[in-house]
């Protein structure tokens, strides 16, 4: 099967009825997306389809065909972080770091749908990402520390 | 204390395998090429120096390269060690944080440690690192000195270079080492840099590897892959204590499947394939009959002590008769999950009959002995490295996960990862002990404590002492055959502890008629517990009358582990089963601070993680089997559970530096339980307190 993942066209392997997750992880080595609960429950599986937030461990590779999927490893750009990136570096929005990719990526989903979101719509927007080390507050300033960012940069 | 933290240790093997012998003998200070390596020796009976090599303490090298290399036994899973060590080792070394990388928990590079568990790592790890480096930096000012020939006192170490304070000029440390391999040992007792003149500890440092972990290039051991790798994964019994009697396999192929004595498993190319296989396997089981269930657990706890149980003590009764108030009351604690985001992983690789397993664990050297004698090889057989791990909580002591993946790569004869499924970590790993706790205690009119008699089934010792000044008491834990394998978490027992003793004082200062604060005041004079009340209460806000019908609050405060906790906690209630935490403010003081915006961040985590443990976590369970062993099921904190949280760190430069992980944990619960009982006249003695809640009402 042909993927179209952070730009390029790839082509793996696993059982069309298999986890998008797993060919991730597996076959093409992008390992930022973690498994976390196997049943959308976390989070840590997060990748963009089409720009929106997906839970990677519940999606089977043949729903992915002619979708452009992002990783986190395709958020920067030639090196460059994404804003939110570098908001949860500046928050310390992390402690052991396993769920902060998925993170990410439903933090820059919802800031896509959302620029400014309020603290609310944030929680809510998160709400399905799983920060066992509980740095949710840190998460949501990050979030907001990003907003701010990009409405600076793009207004 | 510590050996009561770590029960769950005292279990035979997992598995038993066919043995096979074979002996190599390893060097453990293998060269690691050209510069000073400053070894720390410490005497056999330091704080966390039990085996071989007894000891080595900790390891550093300066590389003619420039390289600063920290070898160290701990593991870091999140709780910011990589980045505190680093600021302590530039402390002392004074060369720059970026130019050190630690090598944590590698059983072949880093002297051997216990555990990382306990709050140790800062109060006894630290100080020993930052011993190697303080000589580390003598080592250098001294060859500098005789290079140049010059008096050592006219040298100064500075940013990695020695410097010449009158002639300006410099040198930097990998000049000095170059074209030497140099080993120095040293003793402990190097005179380290005072709290109060540190430049680089105790400021803010951001976490030295948050780019790699917002970029998902820092690799978990989840995340390893080895050439020729395949995927594992192991046939679990259908319930506890199970044994498999007979083994189907005609229907799997592709994969290798591999049955020794109990234990069963595939490995297989793929994750996929090796699931599928796993599921096409028939395996007979013979079952243990009639467990103990989560219906019936405090009845049985209380029924099951392992020694004399309750003894009553006479001046205690005597106390308890002739107070003027006497309240008795049993609390109960669930058990539950870690559940660590990222479940137990390993990579096990064999080479001949020597073993390399990557593993998430707390205690890389009690692994490699694990493996040892699960494969009945010699210890030094066995190399166990830890990648920085996807958190623990105390949860990760053990070597399950590792011996599956190395008894898997043994027949596959290929290197094979074992990932666990969420459902696995929530069944097969252990679980924070639930308990009973049977408090009686008597006080005064005026509101003086004069009996204190505190019963624990099972929960831990951790924190069970009471920081009151109590004249007559007794309190003693009674460990439990534990229905559940039960280990090590996140502050232990203290948690439960504390939620009873806190939870019990509240209702004595309702039964004389004072003020929670003021009744905790008029019992304590231990000045460091009282600083940490005045801090959480003033901030909060205490004793301030509510706009709003509905709301309550409560206080708690704590000792544990070297830190001082006080909190405070405002509910709100639309009904009883709909608690709200509104907003919590939680002081902490564990001496000097080393980094307060991590240690604000680990305070935070702490009362985050604690609000499901307090509300709603409990692992349900029923002749042998776990009933809720999925996250749908398993409810963990989310972000519409988050109060508003105000830290307040005391800092006390002129106290040594304790740990900070676990400590502000405990004080959550009770306060929270003491503000719904303000809020809605309803005591709640059972954590987690929602169902009790609603059964109350119902």
């Amino acid at each position: 099967m042909d993927l179209l993942v952070n730009g390029k066209q790839v082509r793996v392997n696993g059982d069309p009825d298999s986890s998008l997750l797993f060919a991730l992880r597996d076959e093409l080595n992008l390992t930022g997306a973690k498994y976390g609960c196997g049943e959308g429950q976390c989070g840590a599986c997060t990748v963009l389809i089409n720009g929106v937030a997906m839970r990677s461990c519940v999606t089977p590779l043949r729903a992915t065909a002619g979708k452009q999927i992002t990783t986190i490893e395709g958020l920067s750009r030639d090196g460059k972080l994404h804003p939110l990136q570098e908001a949860f570096i500046e928050a310390d929005a992390m402690q052991c770091g396993y769920c902060t990719a998925g993170m990410i990526l439903s933090g820059v989903s919802l800031l896509r749908k959302d620029p400014a979101p309020s603290e609310a719509r944030i929680r809510q927007g998160l709400e399905g990402n799983v920060c066992r080390c509980g740095t949710y507050p840190r998460i949501v300033t990050a979030v907001r520390m990003a907003s701010r960012k990009l409405q600076g940069g793009q207004a | 204390m510590i050996e009561l933290e770590r029960y769950e240790l005292n279990e035979g093997p997992a598995y038993k395998f066919a043995p096979e012998f074979a002996m190599v003998r390893r060097d453990f200070l293998k060269t690691i090429g050209f510069g000073l390596s400053l070894v720390l020796l410490l005497d056999g009976n330091a704080e966390g120096q039990q085996a071989m090599p007894k000891e080595i303490g900790a390891w550093l090298h300066l590389g003619e390269d420039g390289s600063i290399t920290v070898f160290c036994g701990k593991a870091e899973v999140g709780q910011n060690i990589r980045t505190s060590l680093t600021q302590a080792v530039a402390e002392e070394l004074h060369c720059l944080p970026a130019s050190i990388r630690i090598v944590f928990g590698d059983t072949d590079l880093t002297p051997f440690d216990m555990g990382t568990f306990g709050s140790r790592t800062t109060p006894f790890m630290a100080p020993q690192l930052r011993s190697v480096a303080a000589a580390a930096r003598e080592e250098m000012l001294g060859m500098a000195a005789e290079k140049w020939q010059v008096e050592r006192t006219a040298l100064v170490a500075e940013a990695g270079c020695v410097k010449n304070k009158q002639t300006g000029a410099s040198i930097r440390f990998a000049e000095i080492t170059s074209g030497k391999q140099l080993v120095k040992a040293i003793d402990a007792g190097a005179k380290l840099t005072p709290a109060s003149d540190w430049r680089v500890a105790g400021t803010s440092l951001p976490k030295v590897n948050a780019r790699d972990m917002v970029t998902g290039k820092h690799q978990y051991t989840s995340d390893m892959k080895r050439p020729g790798m395949l995927y594992g994964r192991v046939l679990r019994p259908e319930s506890f204590g199970a044994k498999l009697t007979a083994l189907d396999s005609n229907q799997v192929t592709g994969v290798k499947v591999v049955r020794d004595g109990d234990f069963a498993g595939v490995a297989a190319e793929s994750e996929f394939a090796a699931t599928k296989a796993v599921g096409a396997l028939k395996p007979e089981w013979t079952t243990v009959p009639q467990q103990p269930g989560s219906k019936e657990l405090f009845a049985y706890l209380k029924a099951n002590p392992e020694g004399a149980g309750h003894e009553p003590k006479s001046e205690v009764e005597e106390a308890l008769k002739a107070a003027d108030h006497k309240v008795e009351s049993a609390y109960t604690v669930a058990y539950i999950a870690h559940t660590p985001l990222e479940p137990r992983a390993a990579v096990a690789e064999w080479t001949g009959d020597k073993l390399t397993v990557w593993t998430g664990t707390q205690r890389p050297f009690g692994v490699k002995e694990e493996l040892a004698k699960a494969f009945s090889i010699p210890a030094n057989h066995v190399r166990v490295i830890v990648p920085d791990t996807g958190s623990g909580y105390g949860g990760k002591h053990t070597g399950e996960c590792a011996i599956e993946a190395a008894r898997l790569s043994k027949g596959a004869g290929k290197p094979v990862k074992v990932i666990w499924t969420r459902e696995e970590e929530l069944t097969w790993a252990y679980f924070r002990p639930a308990g009973l706790i049977e408090i009686r205690a008597g006080v005064a009119k005026d509101g003086t404590v004069t009996a204190w008699d505190f019963h624990n089934y099972n929960s831990g010792s951790s924190g069970i002492e009471t920081p009151y000044d109590v004249s007559h008491k007794q309190v003693q834990f009674h460990s439990v055959k534990s229905p559940l394998r039960q280990g090590s978490y996140r502050g232990l027992a203290a948690t439960a502890n504390h939620f009873a003793r806190e939870c019990q004082m509240d209702e004595l200062a309702h039964a004389v008629g004072m003020d929670p604060l003021a009744f905790r005041y008029k019992n304590l004079s231990n000045p460091r517990m009282k600083a940490v009340i005045a801090a959480a209460s003033e901030r909060f806000g205490w004793g301030k009358p509510y706009t709003s019908a509905g709301r309550g609050a409560g206080i708690a405060c704590g000792f544990e582990k070297g830190g001082y906790v006080a909190c405070c906690a405002e509910v709100s209630t639309a009904g009883p089963a709909k608690i709200k935490i509104e907003r919590v403010t939680i002081a902490f003081e564990c001496g000097a601070i080393v980094n307060p915006k991590h240690l604000e961040n680990q305070v935070e985590g702490s009362v985050v993680m604690a609000i499901g443990g307090a509300l709603f976590e409990k692992i349900d369970f029923e002749n042998g089997r776990i009933l809720n062993a999925r996250l749908s099921k398993y409810r963990v904190p989310r972000f519409s559970d988050l109060p508003m949280i105000e830290t307040v760190l005391v800092n006390r430069k002129d106290l040594p530096s304790a740990g900070a992980g676990e400590t502000p944990i405990v004080g959550l619960a009770p306060a929270v339980g003491n503000a719904i009982f303000q809020a809605t006249g309803i005591r709640t003695r059972s954590m987690p307190m929602l169902p009790s809640l609603t059964a109350t009402n119902s």
